[in-house]
């Protein structure tokens, strides 16, 4: 069964209300099974969950610490452009904020890679926007040709693309795949996307998908929260994420908790997430999924950021820029969004071990490469 | 007694704990809790380390002098990912010693018997020292025995899941039909589950998780190292069989003998 008829089996407002309805005997079962169902990570997700948030976070540091270690990964974003056709109402890069645009050469690329390197940096994020025309498959493999032999491990959070150009990536050096569904919601889905080929709800449900049959070894998603209601977003996150398990299980699957933050254009998100439900989702998803990768961007403030560390984190970002050129070309361009921390990788990685884990810089090898 | 040394390949070893060296909170941590646990084979995800830089923060923790560094394929999910690892490994300075860990779901880490079996093959016509990471199972050990490596490495249950010997069985069997040292590797999360796994005649065990992410990975380390030599003494001394029944006092055919 494919993704999609998986999610209409399980239609929203059901899901949300049978969400809603859980209670603390449900709760309880649920923090008591192992291995969790289905049915007990709902009830984590539930209203009735929240009394227990110290368990699932004690649970969740555990568990983590048992399949990853004491250790977190660190990354860095290289944006390479901002240049986009969608008109997604909530970001910085919409077609019709009147913003400089800007996408680097394949000099500049290296020159910002060069200097992510000399930081320490050995896993690279390269992102764009949905500028198929602009940031082509030839300018990627160029970018790539230059920062392959910097990077034990290079992802691309770019626009979705067809299995084959994937392929090509993968040929070039790219090992992961990140794409957020942003909503599993089909209407508000619609809403937030009123232009541009991000407008097909189904062509961006089935990335993942097509970037498992190319062979990607890891595979991100996300929701974008801030858009619907997080604990049933939650649900389909997990559900999504249990399929790309079962379906590429050569694959590694990542689950990111990227949360609307204010981006040019005002965007003011219609259900914020708060702290609290922040932790219960993530704890609640450590348990349901032992071995996912949960990763954590600079979004959020640096007191949060350091209080999530021991919560189920296995990987974070650490002194990123969102726009292209942002950390050796004094660019005007504009930002994907507003840096919540801005500390160095350096400060970043001390605060880590202050925490009590190992900050790793290298955790893949090129000669995984075929 | 007769010295008791676990011999590898014509090498020989003092310790029959071998240690991996991931999932700790710092270089510092790791290096106490090898010096405690008296390994002599530590192992090292090449995935995780920079060959190339001098002063990478686990190569430069670990003593090449005093310690036999055994590079190890994690991550590889097939044998032309674990050979291609190991000869970059050896191409580095590494000695021609590998733990060859072939383990295409990243989920459970299981390792793959055709695939490990593949790469076994070609490291040993290639001139490497094979330890390979098997599920416990007898007729893959002694095809891999036939192959030429220097030992089979079965697990007691999945990696970092310190739930003991749940392979027990399988375990034995393999024991008992090997000519090469047996290494139980994964899934020992106590001092007592070594011991165990000693007692039953295992040559060695490779203890990571249950070190790495204790309270006190240094005192863990030494609990682990006793409960190694406790178990392997018990089985050198010679084990009283175990019985389902008492034993009874007054047996009923002495009569016959009397």
């Amino acid at each position: 069964m494919n993704f999609y008829d998986e999610i209409r089996r399980t239609p929203w407002d059901e899901v949300r209300q049978d969400i809603e309805n859980r209670s603390r005997i449900d709760v309880e079962k649920a923090l008591a099974a192992s291995p969790l169902r289905l049915e007990d990570f709902m009830s984590l997700l539930s209203p009735a969950a929240e009394p227990y948030l110290e368990d699932m976070a004690q649970m969740a540091h555990r568990l983590t610490q048992q399949r990853f270690g004491r250790v977190i990964g660190l990354f860095a974003p290289l944006y390479l452009s901002n240049v986009c056709t969608n008109a997604c109402t909530y970001c910085g890069f919409n077609v019709h904020n009147p913003v400089e645009r800007l996408t680097l050469t394949v000099d500049q690329a290296a020159a910002e890679g060069k200097h992510l390197h000399d930081l320490g940096f050995r896993h690279l994020l390269l992102v764009s926007g949905e500028a198929p025309h602009t940031v082509t498959v030839e300018y990627l493999a160029g970018v790539l040709a230059r920062l392959r032999p910097l990077f034990s491990s290079i992802s691309i959070e770019i626009y979705p693309m067809e299995t084959v150009d994937y392929q090509t990536l993968i040929h070039h050096g790219v090992d992961g795949l990140v794409v957020y569904q942003e909503t599993y919601d089909e209407r508000r889905y619609r809403e937030v996307h009123p232009a541009g080929k991000k407008r097909d709800y189904l062509w961006r449900l089935e990335t993942p998908e097509r970037g498992g049959l190319a062979g990607f070894r890891r595979i991100g998603i996300g929701a974008l929260l801030g858009l619907n209601d997080w604990r049933t977003e939650g649900f389909y996150l997990a559900l999504h994420a249990r399929h790309l398990l079962r379906a590429f299980w050569k694959s590694h699957i990542t689950i990111s908790f990227p949360r609307l933050r204010p981006a040019a254009g005002g965007y003011q998100p219609p259900s914020p997430v708060s702290d609290i439900h922040m932790v219960q989702l993530m704890t609640a998803l450590r348990l349901f999924l032992p071995d996912a990768g949960l990763i954590l961007s600079t979004r959020e403030s640096p007191n949060l950021r350091d209080h999530l560390i021991p919560l189920g984190i296995t990987s974070m970002s650490a002194g990123s820029r969102t726009e292209p050129g942002g950390y050796v070309h004094d660019s005007h361009a504009e930002a994907q969004f507003e840096i919540a921390d801005d500390r160095s990788p350096q400060a970043v990685s001390e605060i880590i071990r202050r925490k009590g884990y190992e900050p790793v810089w290298k955790d893949w090898d090129a000669a995984f490469l075929h | 007694m007769m010295s008791d040394t676990l011999i590898i390949a014509g090498r020989s070893f003092h310790s029959r704990l071998l240690l991996g060296t991931g999932k700790f909170s710092s270089p510092q941590v790791m290096k106490r809790a090898i010096e405690a646990s008296g390994a002599e084979v530590v192992t090292v995800a090449l995935r995780r380390v920079e060959l190339e830089n001098p002063q990478d923060s686990i190569l430069s923790a670990i003593d090449a002098g005093r310690y036999l560094l055994l590079p190890n394929t994690s991550g590889a999910r097939d044998a032309t990912e674990a050979v291609r690892l190991a000869r970059l490994a050896r191409a580095a300075g590494c000695e021609p010693w590998i733990k060859l860990e072939v383990t295409p779901d990243p989920q459970y880490l299981l390792p793959d018997p055709v695939e490990t079996l593949k790469a076994a093959e070609i490291l040993v016509k290639d001139g490497f020292t094979v330890l390979p990471y098997i599920q416990a199972d007898p007729i893959l050990a002694k095809r891999l025995e036939d192959i030429g490596t220097a030992t089979v490495m079965p697990l007691g249950s999945p990696i970092g899941s310190n739930r003991g010997l749940k392979t027990r069985e399988a375990i034995e069997i393999i024991i008992e039909m090997a000519n090469i040292p047996v290494v139980v590797d994964a899934g020992l999360g106590a001092p007592s589950h070594a011991a165990e796994a000693m007692e039953m005649g295992a040559d060695a065990v490779l203890i990571n998780t249950a070190i790495a992410i204790a309270g006190d990975p240094e005192a863990m380390a030494g609990a682990f190292k006793k409960g190694v030599e406790a178990g392997r003494q018990a089985f050198l001394a010679g084990l009283g069989r175990t019985h389902k029944t008492a034993e009874a006092s007054s047996p009923l055919t002495g009569f016959l003998r009397g």
